[in-house]
């Protein structure tokens, strides 16, 4: 008896412990319970499903399990194999562009008073704000044989650009490669004001001309930012489609087409969510690759 | 502090400063091109569109007479006219001002429900104690390694069996699963000082009421800023919406604007009035809240 009353109370007092503690933790899993439910319902639990539609062979009216089978055939798979060629072409041209343009870009800016850098800024980010579907449309136009401008002010003659296979995959890496980057540009003009103005001074009193402060100085404090943006850049190019979609619908002859105009065709005009999703998971393996760097760097600061 | 930098100084010299602007000048030209020319396109005659020169000089119709101006310019000129926009809403039956409709119906709704949800949870992972927090949130970070596309056939799945497959509701919820607002608010209520919360709370207000009342309010800057970028990413996009919706009626602008390319391929004109009419609010949009942009860039949120 006389042992029994500390258990007892033990016992209440721990239950109350825990009332206090849920007490305190419950509003903080009510305030988050809105935003899980939908990453649960339309993220983690699709991430699971097209695992699992990957090692199907599932279609509209059927799904049977088939193991590795989708995988092995897209390594045989010829249309793949060129979406992936086409993809990384895509990618090792544009990428490197876009960088260097950015680059370049917001060191000519980084002089220049407050309100033409904005001006500059607005002007290069303001087709980024239209669709890319907008701006792919405008390209086609521009790319059309006869009457298009593209032809007409480099006076090429009535180059058919996007319905030769050997020619439109450049087409649409054109379209891209001359949209100016101006994330890159507001990335870089903020990494660039952060750095400390005495490093010039100091590399001015001693004789370094402006190119060489850019090239000793600007280009080797700026590596986290560039680094961050390869792997932005790399991500958006994997994910390339709109652009694709609308020039040239993938074609022709499969010459324009990217992971996810496959993705799409597969899944959407083929119907077969088996195959798909393995092109998916392949695009996952290739996107979580570069977003991986991009995820430490989330969590890396950067001091001068 | 600009004018100490000795860059500036040496920007004095006059042939390099006239490059640099030359350079700016030509690239800012480059960037804008496609819009000018998609604005261009929209605003000529169908007569004046498919012919060898291109017009590119518009003119008023008491100026467009050959005997007034140079022969070269003649050549180039075009009345402008709104035929093209008047053959859209003809052609399509009025259905572009219901992509318009559909485009603001959907865009608003994903952004309410995200400044609503992100918010909450952005408070809860900036303030609140509970087991797992951490971990949570680094799964939702997690989470920007996933490419939207895995998730495209299993939440296409998803959709139909919740009966809405060709629904604006369907489009707008798997929308909602996406990290970046909360990141945002929960790095901007992180800043914000703890004690007006704690004053409320003595007062006597409970978690919703201090969230609703003093935190919310505190946090508008950041709240506004995810308001205009979720705004611009669900204006844009188009693979979801090209997938869910069927009928043409409750297409948003860039999957009917996408549309208009396969039916009316031949009439340019009426397809650059479509793209003029998607593209317009966004840069409207975009000239009106300009600096909120900046931040959806520098988390990756959007695109350029």
């Amino acid at each position: 008896m006389a042992r029994a009353v500390p258990v007892s109370a033990a016992r209440t007092g721990a239950r109350a412990r825990w009332q206090v503690r849920w007490r305190k933790w419950r509003s903080g899993y009510l305030f988050v319970l809105p935003s899980m439910l939908m990453f649960l319902v339309f993220l983690f639990g699709p991430v699971l499903w097209s695992l699992l539609l990957a090692f199907q062979d599932a279609s509209l009216t059927q799904r049977e399990w088939i193991g590795l089978d989708n995988f092995v055939g897209l390594a045989d798979d010829r249309v793949f194999r060129k979406a992936l060629v086409n993809t990384l072409i895509y990618t090792a041209i544009t990428v490197p562009v876009h960088l260097l343009v950015s680059l370049i870009l917001a060191g000519m800016m980084k002089p220049l008073a407050a309100r033409w850098q904005t001006f500059f800024r607005a002007a290069y980010y303001l087709p980024a704000v239209t669709s890319v579907v907008i701006l792919a449309t405008v390209w086609r136009w521009m790319f059309n044989p006869r009457f298009g401008v593209f032809n007409q002010l480099l006076d090429l003659g009535a180059v058919p650009w996007l319905a030769r296979p050997n020619l439109a995959l450049w087409a649409v890496i054109i379209s891209a490669a001359l949209t100016i980057p101006a994330a890159g540009v507001v990335m870089y003009s903020a990494a660039m004001g952060s750095i400390p103005a005495d490093l010039y001074e100091a590399a001015g009193l001693e004789g370094a001309g402006a190119v060489r402060q850019w090239w000793d100085i600007t280009v080797p404090l700026l590596k986290p930012t560039t680094l961050y943006l390869v792997v932005m850049y790399t991500i958006w190019a994997f994910e390339v489609f709109e652009r694709v979609y609308i020039m040239t619908g993938g074609g022709p002859a499969y010459a324009t087409t990217t992971i996810v105009q496959l993705i799409y065709d597969t899944g959407f005009r083929d119907w077969q969510y088996g195959v798909a999703s393995a092109q998916a998971i392949v695009l996952f393996v290739l996107v979580g690759t570069a977003a991986a760097i991009q995820f430490r760097y989330f969590r890396s600061d950067v001091e001068y | 502090m600009l004018t100490t930098r000795p860059e500036l100084r040496r920007m004095n010299w006059s042939l390099g400063k006239l490059v640099v602007v030359a350079i700016l000048a030509v690239t800012t030209m480059i960037s804008l091109f496609p819009l000018f020319w998609m604005l261009s396109t929209a605003f000529t005659p169908a007569s004046s569109t498919i012919k060898t020169p291109p017009s590119l000089i518009p003119l008023p119709e008491s100026l467009a007479d050959p005997t007034s101006v140079p022969t070269w310019v003649a050549e180039r000129a075009y009345v402008p006219t709104i035929e093209n926009f008047q053959r859209l809403i003809r052609q399509t039956q009025g259905l572009v001002w219901r992509w318009l409709l559909n485009s603001a119906i959907i865009a608003v709704s994903i952004t309410v429900f995200h400044v609503l949800f992100d918010s909450m949870a952005g408070y809860a992972f900036a303030r609140k104690q509970f087991p797992g927090r951490n971990v949570l949130f680094w799964l939702l970070l997690s989470t920007l390694m996933i490419p939207a596309q895995v998730t495209l056939i299993p939440n296409f799945l998803l959709i139909s069996r919740m009966g809405l497959a060709d629904s604006h509701l369907g489009v707008i919820l798997p929308g909602l699963a996406d990290v970046f607002g909360i990141f945002l608010m929960r790095q901007y209520m992180q800043t914000l000082p703890k004690e007006l919360e704690e004053a409320g709370r003595l007062d006597g207000a409970g978690d919703w009421q201090v969230f609703w009342q003093i935190v919310l309010p505190l946090a508008k800057p950041a709240a506004a800023t995810l308001a205009i970028f979720m705004f611009m990413r669900s204006w844009n996009n188009f693979i979801w919406p090209l997938i869910v919706l069927r009928d043409g009626a409750k297409y948003t602008l860039p999957v009917g604007v996408a549309t208009l390319q396969g039916e009316f391929s031949t009439d340019v004109g009426l397809i650059m009035a479509g793209a003029a009419v998607a593209a317009v609010p966004m840069i409207a949009f975009f000239l009106l809240f300009q600096r909120y942009f900046l931040q959806g860039i520098r988390i990756g949120a959007l695109k350029g």
